[in-house]
């Protein structure tokens, strides 16, 4: 069995930047395991601009921004293995995985990094009556066909979902030829950035119709049309409301879930709300040694934070790494000392991390959560116990956009008996 | 005077910008809760320009296709031209990112440059 | 004019066990089927249900063929090396009052010859099933109930009836039946058929075909039933089939573990005039999501990853109908074969291939092969052995389904054996691949271009399911 300090499953953005982090904090043994032919994970599919503003200070496409960091792990002589899939993980941190040449092998880790990010949720989660015919794909499914394939899934198209992917297909399926037909969403806001709205619908005239659903599927073979309704409060279509719109295809953009099945295979503990795995300050999920970061640990809209969360997870690795052998290290003393718990409450939905060991955190620890509806001139605040701390006033907070709350080590210091952390919305 | 009406893309609180005009001079922004809003309405009202991304298909490579971009961004009217300047291009491989695909596209004075590296096999 | 001695109409799985048993003989058949393959009509979207044996009346064809075809199953899992498991089913019953027909259902098992019977009371059934409602009184237990993959019991049929000489004849829909002479002659869309027996197992439009030769009409009604089908991480929810005791509120749905350990929730019972109402409507599925949680609690219906309708072949007299029809003699019904339809197809095989033998006077091939081996499954082998697989053919240690982990070399296989996959759907009921949790989102593209290289056809022409199903209409900017 071969040996690696730190392993790091999926190499799309976040396994390549915790694998940078990891190198340049003095690790000399990784391994990336990608199952794809490449590296750069789904970013090779986005080949719009709009990545990088914040990591690299201008604006590229996805295949750019990955290749920025496929730069990096070659400059640095990072392994990695490609068209390899995990098969198994185990609490002791023996991963099983196959490819072609090597067949089934298994590789022992010091420590494991979890950055397999997340797939789409398909048609039937979400219960749309209906024929079954060719033509209803996953936006994602639909990019890599068009974007690196080079094939048009279809030449009419309804929308179902305004989520930053779908608004970005709309434009990309138009700009190939296609007729866009509509973007319907259930909700009454968009999840998508309004950016999106504005260049990949408004400038090529494609209407959006908010609190609007599909509620018939029609075609046997391919798909010949949709019937969307508009809904009430409670999501339900409302009796005659009903529009049929003839197309040849139907792209699903209704959310993004975590990809977490090996993490629960091996134990790690999850979160119902994020379907990620639950964490500390250092992005260790339960099982001691085994870190999550990207979009398996929550669904992020822009990269760039998962490149700089990656970061510190590769960072938090590599410390565990060192410190090995070392009774006393802060890994060990869970148990010992009580670390303060984060409670997500009045419109927040969760948070990242979830606890928190004040003596393990860095200097400033970045706490980022989403909210659960859009609120105007708000509050966001983080209660000490009883006592409120922070208190951000925001003009506006939405489901699409993750927030983020910092916290310094030196603030958390001065309270030396603090439980618990509430971070909520409060209205002005 | 004339009106006209946009939606702010720098956040998402997607102010409802209306600019008044005298021809093609901007007389006033409001609806804008701050100064990038008036930056974006008047750029947005007198020369709107957008990056475009594509795909152009590769022989010889290890894919059949790669991703481009204008390398600046072109009059949003232009759009439209560029892609069907893009429709009639093969490339063969190797293609390595930043290389120029094509010079100049559909007059806009900007060129069309690779995202992707393609390896040839 | 094609001329065979007996023509099957139907290659679901009443058509494709007659085909395998009646394949034993030295008989020149074949099977004619309207769809790109095997499995694309009743067999394809049901329960999956081995049934016990407690619901058809005594001595009625459908008790009969039940427990013939319950008793057959488990052996022919095992020769043809299909998905079986026994694990047992339980009628429900919530209310005390409610128990003469519980009593009812086990004395008509008893009388129908179904083995091991029992009435559970509440303490009994909860420790059997945890989460079995905690209204619940009783129950009545059959241990010979089971499980079964229905493309897996169809597909294995009608590979072994291939393998044995039978003809399958794909896209090919009868129009029109003429008596004639020697036989019947079949006007299909592909030309011309000849048989001297004609056996009709049509499903849904068995009718259809029964009336073209008969003046003694019968009449199917498409029943449709919707149903969800959950994660495999819900699959252990329950380990028995859990039947809903039919009475004052209908008949509810049921609640099963799959054969590979999917959980299925359904169906409805809703008949349409529509033979071709494939559809699933929104108030099928909210039925079923108020009745789901009747019998068993805590359903995780979140983890649903699909939802699909099918429809029974229900006929008027409820009941299976096999048998020669009197005015047109050499042709055989196999009508009506809704449940317990799955449970009863290798009866039915048998049944149909002794009627022909004996009408035909048939004799035994010598050369019949009795075993099929199904598409290799790497879990079930040991590391070792995987790893020399993957040696010896590295297609198998090339995942292309990552949820349900299924390789290249699994689809390779599907596409290359004896009447192999010839679309994504094709693939997906042979190997899995695109039956899991994000519904053949990641691997399409890739299960597309290993169809497109075996079969050698352009991307452009790989279909869902055959016919007008193209999955990509064309290329990048081709219309600009």
């Amino acid at each position: 069995m071969k040996n690696y300090d730190i392993v790091i499953i999926g190499g799309g953005p976040a396994g390549l930047a915790a694998a940078v982090s990891a190198k340049e904090n003095g690790i000399e043994s990784i391994l990336i395991l990608e199952r794809d032919k490449e590296l750069g994970g789904i970013l090779n599919q986005c080949i719009h601009n709009g990545f990088g503003l914040h990591t690299f200070k201008e604006e590229l496409t996805g295949p750019e921004y990955a290749g920025r960091f496929i730069e990096q792990v070659n400059e640095l002589q990072i392994e990695y293995k490609l068209h390899t899939m995990v098969m198994d993980i185990r609490a002791d941190k023996v991963i099983t995985a196959m490819n072609r040449e090597e067949g089934l092998f298994e590789i022992q880790a010091k420590a494991v990094i979890l950055a397999m990010g997340c797939r789409e949720r398909p048609r039937g989660a979400l219960n749309i009556p209906g024929y079954r015919p060719a033509g209803i794909f996953s936006a994602g499914t639909a990019q890599r066909l068009v974007n690196m394939e080079g094939y048009l899934p279809g030449r009419e198209v309804v929308i179902l979902g305004s989520g930053d992917i779908g608004l970005i297909m709309a434009r990309r399926m138009t700009l190939e030829g296609a007729k866009v037909k509509v973007v319907a969403e259930l909700m009454p806001y968009s999840g998508g950035l309004k950016r999106n709205i504005v260049q990949c619908l408004d400038d090529y005239g494609i209407p959006l119709k908010l609190s609007h659903t599909v509620v018939d599927i029609q075609g046997k073979e391919r798909l010949e049309g949709v019937t969307l309704a508009e809904v009430d409060g409670k999501g339900k279509p409302i009796s005659g409301t009903e529009e049929f719109y003839s197309c040849d295809t139907l792209l699903l953009s209704v959310g993004l879930i975590p990809e977490n099945e090996l993490s629960g295979g091996m134990g790690v503990e999850l979160n119902p709300v994020t379907s990620g795995p639950r964490v500390n300050e250092s992005l260790e999920t339960n099982i001691e040694g085994v870190f999550a970061c990207g979009n398996v640990l929550h669904v992020h809209d822009l990269v760039d934070f998962v490149s700089e969360e990656a970061k510190a997870a590769g960072k938090n690795a590599a410390m565990y790494v060192k410190s090995e052998g070392i009774t006393d290290r802060p890994a060990s003393d869970k148990g010992k000392k009580p670390c303060v718990r984060l409670k997500a409450t009045d419109g927040v939905r969760y948070t990242v991390p979830e606890t928190i060991h004040v003596d393990r955190m860095a200097d400033t620890l970045t706490v980022r959560f989403r909210v659960g509806g859009v609120y105007q001139n708000c509050f966001i605040s983080a209660y000490f116990d009883d006592e409120r701390v922070i208190h951000k006033k925001r003009p506006v907070v939405a489901p699409g956009e993750m927030e983020e709350i910092k916290l310094t080590k030196e603030q958390l210091e001065k309270y030396p008996d603090l439980e618990m952390i509430t971070v909520k919305i409060e209205e002005a | 005077m004339e009106e006209r009406n946009l939606i702010c893309i720098n956040c998402p609180m997607g102010c409802a910008l209306a600019v008044t005009m005298n021809g093609t001079e901007v007389v006033k922004v409001s609806g804008n809760t701050c100064k990038r809003g008036d930056i974006y309405a008047r750029k947005e009202v007198t020369n709107p320009t957008r990056i475009v991304t594509s795909t152009i298909r590769v022989t010889g490579g290890d894919e059949s296709m790669v991703s481009v971009k204008t390398k600046e961004d072109i009059p949003k009217g232009k759009i439209m031209d560029c892609v069907k300047a893009l429709k009639e291009v093969t490339l063969n491989a190797p293609v390595c990112i930043g290389e120029v695909i094509l010079e100049n596209v559909a007059d806009t004075g900007t060129d069309i440059v690779a995202t992707k590296n393609v390896r040839a096999v | 004019m094609y001329d065979y001695d007996v023509i099957i109409i139907g290659a679901g799985v009443s058509g494709s066990a007659i085909a395998r048993e009646l394949s034993r003989y030295k008989v020149n058949a074949c099977v004619l089927e309207r769809e790109e393959d095997v499995c694309c009509g009743t067999s394809k979207a049901n329960s999956g249900i081995v049934h016990a044996g407690y619901d058809a009346p005594i001595g009625s064809m459908k008790a009969k063929m039940n427990l013939r075809g319950n008793a057959m199953m488990e052996q022919l899992s095992k020769d043809l090396d299909f998905p079986f498991f026994r694990n047992g089913s339980l009628v429900i019953c919530l209310d005390k009052k409610d128990m003469p027909r519980l009593q009812e259902l086990y004395d008509r098992g008893v009388a129908n010859g179904v083995w091991g019977l029992q009435i559970l009371m509440k303490e009994e059934v909860k420790e059997r099933e945890p989460n079995i409602t905690d209204e619940v009184y009783a129950a009545l237990y059959a241990p010979t109930g089971g499980i079964v993959c229905p493309f897996g019991l169809n597909i294995a049929l009608a590979e072994n009836a291939n393998t044995n000489g039978v003809e399958f004849r794909f896209h090919t829909e009868v129009q029109k039946i003429e008596k004639s002479e020697e036989g019947f002659i079949l006007h299909t869309s592909q030309g011309d058929y000849r048989a001297g027996y004609v056996v009709n197992a049509a499903g849904v439009y068995a009718d259809h075909f029964h009336n073209m030769v008969s003046d003694q009409k019968i009449h199917i009604t498409a029943r449709k039933g919707d149903y969800f089908l959950l994660d495999k991480s819900a699959g252990k929810h329950v380990s028995s089939t859990i039947f809903a005791l039919p009475g004052i509120y209908g008949k509810g749905v049921l609640v099963a573990p799959t054969a590979h350990g999917n959980l299925l929730v359904g169906p409805t019972a809703i008949d349409i005039p529509n033979k071709e109402g494939t559809n699933t409507t929104r108030e099928g599925l909210d039925q079923v999501l108020a009745k789901a949680g009747m019998n068993v609690k805590n359903l995780p219906m979140r983890q649903v990853i699909t939802s699909f309708a099918g429809l029974r072949a229900h006929e008027d007299q409820d009941e299976f109908i096999i048998e020669e029809v009197e005015d047109a003699k050499g042709f055989i019904d196999c009508a009506g074969i809704e449940s317990p339809g799955l449970t009863s197809c290798p009866a039915i095989g048998e049944l149909v291939a002794d009627m022909l033998r004996d009408k035909m006077r048939l004799e035994e091939k010598e050369e019949f092969i009795a075993t099929r081996k199904g598409i290799l499954n790497p879990e079930t082998l040991s590391k070792e052995e995987r790893i020399e697989l993957i040696k010896n053919n590295p297609a198998y240690g090339n995942i292309i389904c990552r949820c349900e982990m299924i390789t290249e070399g699994e689809i390779i296989d599907a596409i290359r054996r004896p009447l192999g996959a010839r679309s994504l759907d094709g693939v997906k009921r042979r190997t899995r691949a695109g039956m899991g949790r994000c519904q053949a989102g990641f691997c399409s593209p890739r299960t597309m271009e290993i169809l497109a290289r075996e079969l050698k056809v352009d991307m452009q022409d790989v279909t869902k399911s055959g016919g007008a199903s193209k999955i990509v209409v064309g290329v990048n900017k081709d219309t600009i």
